[in-house]
């Protein structure tokens, strides 16, 4: 496994665009050795994974091929599911957030996450995105969190559609703007890494490309890992993807080469649409 | 002869009568239908043959099972009426109450095999008896037989390839089911038109006004009619209660469904409900015996506290052996599994991606409770919070033992009070005649109780409706 992180960073150092070569450099997240189990079940088989800052790191692989339960590993909610057990290191700035004296809760106000189907809270627009900001104790006055409520809303593209509705139910929205507005929410908490699990799957084509505009303009300030079923939009939003099968990671590396040239055959099969 | 018959066990028989019967029908229809399916190829049979047969065995068994109701409604009123007609004339001139306790002496003598005793009169009419009741007996059955042949004719000749059978089947069960959900609804009807018409027939003599806003009630030696004091007697316990339990209730709702493991769970839920399964008249003495002493020494020790300190120059408790505070208080604990076990559900029917959203913000636990699930639950809460309250309003047992029987409108809750409820069960027990105000009133009472939990539940209902609503 060693050899092959060495490998995608000497390929993603070779890589064209600036922003890649920023993520190279400096992995945001070094996954090593994560296994988890559900009860006697293992689901995810010794993976390490390194996911760089500033772009986009999509996992792609068949239904119940561990990607979602990865990602979760990532923020630790796994927590939350009383059987399950992760094993393993994910170092982010230079802390195993495995660790038992990591408090979940300020590394969730670290890591954003936005799930498959878009579930506001069911209190006003504005009400959603001050959530995370009053229970972090982000902002000092009124006139803080609203400007705090306005720039995540404009970052996730929200503001103009609803600047004059603040105060009406977050479950008002159409699917695809319910869902920017989750983005949004995991935004006002100010995250560093973003993880998205399946973020389109629920929404139709049109506000599928609203979201994906959206994910390649968060990529400049956040690291983004994203969970997704189609491998058209790994191909479009992601700059690195990784793919995984029967609780395994195949293989990764950039987007391009994982699409055009896949080392491995299992991945030539999946993306060309054999199995899977 | 005709006497023997008298004996018949007629339920064992007209139950294996209607069994055959069926299964007769059911056999010759099917029978019958797979002749024409199995030989004629070319013909397009409409119905499977255990459809005709169901069709048949419908229309063989359905007229006999009316004949089987109706004796069993009017078989034994027909034969009293009958004895009654050629009974000689001096029987005819007595009370009709006497008569009635005389056939039943007679009908029992009848049954214990003929009667053995001296009295001939008694004897011959008892062997009278007997004779009426085989012949109603001998033409049940006969009648049930008859129906039933003329049934399953008709219903033979209809059996035909073309023959609609399934349709006509699915159609007697839709009519089989509604008939059972009609006897629900009907009984209801019932219950509340007489509850009106009694009410009404109280109201003609006391007048409406008076008796919902009127503040003295005592009817049971003067006719005063004013419900007020009730009203307010019921509210303040089921207020009483609901402060217990309406609190400890969601608590333990939100520990059940938020916080405990498994294991606990399995355990804890099932405790709980076992106290919805404890009879009220169990919590009533335990209101009685144990709660309402207590209440009364902690009252006394605090008025003798007040009066040494000099605060009150006059003991500030009623400090009664009944009281509301027992009352309120044991009813709380009763309904604490109907608030925990509804907002239970409703809690756990809140989307567990509303939680992870929460969890995934950063949010503790406390947290996500407070900000997210509670909120999303709030209906459905309310809902289980007024079922509760309705069940609070309509609870008899305590309060009949543990509140007390003294109409008054008093803010002290150590002092005793009555229910609606309690005064419904002291008008109608003991030596009642229906036509007296006093008795009346009863009804008018339970019109009162009706339309109050009716109320309750109705909002109940709605509000989980619309909470449905918002999450399917």
């Amino acid at each position: 496994m060693e050899t092959t992180i060495t490998e995608s960073r000497e390929t993603l150092t070779a890589g064209t665009s600036m922003d890649e070569t920023r993520g190279l450099t400096y992995p945001r997240i070094e996954c090593k050795n994560i296994n988890v189990s559900y009860g006697d079940k293992q689901a995810i088989f010794d993976i390490s994974l390194p996911i760089p800052d500033r772009s986009v790191t999509a996992l792609i692989g068949p239904s119940g091929c561990g990607k979602s339960t990865f990602l979760r590993c990532l923020n630790r909610m796994n927590d939350t599911i009383e059987s399950c057990k992760v094993t393993g290191e994910i170092i982010m700035d230079g802390e195993n957030i495995n660790d038992p004296d990591i408090d979940p809760v300020l590394l969730r106000s670290r890591v954003g996450m936005v799930f498959q189907k878009p579930n506001p809270f069911p209190k006003s627009i504005f009400d959603n995105i001050a959530y995370g900001p009053r229970i972090h104790g982000l902002a000092e006055t009124r006139e803080d969190l609203d400007e705090m409520v306005e720039k995540s809303l404009r970052r996730a593209g929200l503001w103009e559609e609803v600047k004059d509705r603040l105060s009406s139910p977050g479950n008002s929205l159409s699917g695809g703007q319910q869902q920017r507005l989750c983005i949004a929410r995991a935004i006002a908490v100010r995250p560093e890494v973003i993880l998205m699990d399946e973020p389109c799957s629920a929404l139709d084509p049109v506000a599928t490309a609203r979201i994906e505009e959206l994910i390649d303009e968060l990529r400049k300030r956040y690291c983004i890992v994203i969970v997704t079923h189609s491998m058209q939009q790994a191909a479009r939003v992601s700059q690195r993807t990784a793919f995984f099968h029967l609780g395994e990671l195949v293989e990764m590396g950039e987007t391009d080469q994982i699409f055009t040239n896949p080392r491995e055959r299992r991945t030539e099969d999946y993306i060309t649409g054999r199995f899977g | 002869m005709i006497q023997q018959l008298g004996h018949l066990p007629m339920g064992w028989l007209l139950l294996a009568l209607l069994a055959m019967l069926a299964s007769g029908g059911f056999f010759v229809g099917r029978v019958q239908a797979e002749r024409f399916s199995g030989a004629t190829g070319s013909v397009r049979v409409h119905s499977r043959p255990n459809y005709h047969g169901y069709y048949v065995a419908m229309w063989t068994f359905v007229p006999a099972l009316v004949v089987a109701l109706a004796y069993a409604m009017l078989g034994e009123g027909i034969v009293r009426s009958l004895l009654a007609g050629e009974l000689p004339a001096n029987f005819q001139s007595m009370p009709s109450v006497e008569l009635d306790v005389y056939l039943d002496s007679i009908a029992r003598a009848a049954f214990d095999h003929g009667y053995g005793g001296a009295d001939r009169v008694f004897s011959a009419i008892a062997n009278r008896f007997l004779e009426l009741q085989g012949m109603v007996k001998a033409s049940a059955i006969g009648l049930a037989l008859i129906s039933a042949a003329c049934g399953f004719f008709l219903a033979r000749r209809k059996v035909a390839p073309s023959f609609r059978a399934r349709n006509r089947v699915e159609g007697g069960i839709e009519l089989f089911l509604f008939l059972c959900a009609g006897i629900a609804i009907a009984t209801t009807v019932g219950i509340v038109a007489s509850l009106l018409y009694e009410s009404l027939r109280f109201f003609s003599e006391i007048p409406f006004w008076d008796f919902l806003f009127g503040t003295r009630w005592n009817a049971q030696t003067s006719a005063e009619f004013g419900a007020l004091p009730l009203f307010y007697g019921t509210f303040m316990i089921a207020l009483i209660a609901m402060l217990i339990a309406a609190p400890v209730g969601l608590f333990a709702a939100i520990y059940l469904s938020e916080y405990a493991g498994p294991t606990v769970r399995a355990w804890v839920k099932p405790v709980l409900e076992v106290l919805a399964g404890i009879p009220t008249v169990v919590y009533g003495f335990f209101a009685l015996l144990v709660v309402a002493p207590a209440i009364r020494a902690v009252a006394v020790w605090i008025n003798m506290t007040l009066m040494s300190a000099g605060i009150t120059a006059e003991p500030l408790l009623a400090a009664q052996p009944t009281s509301a505070l027992a009352a309120g208080l044991v009813m709380g604990i009763m309904v604490i599994p109907f608030v925990s076990s509804l907002s239970d559900d409703v809690i756990n029917a809140v989307p567990q991606t509303l939680r992870d959203a929460a969890y995934a913000m950063g949010a503790t636990k406390s947290e996500t409770v407070k900000h997210v699930v509670l909120p999303a639950a709030l209906p459905g809460i309310i809902a289980s919070l007024l079922l509760a309250v309705s069940r609070a309003i309509g609870e008899t047992m305590i309060v009949v033992m543990a509140a007390g029987q003294r109409a008054r409108i008093s803010p002290d809750p150590t002092a005793d009070l009555t229910t609606i409820t309690v005064q419904i069960v002291a008008l109608l027990t003991g030596e009642t005649e229906f036509d007296s105000p006093k008795t009346l009133s009863a009804f008018a009472l339970g019109l009162v109780l009706f339309v109050i939990t009716l109320f309750f539940n109705l909002i109940a209902l709605r509000v989980v409706q619309k909470y449905r609503e918002k999450y399917d």
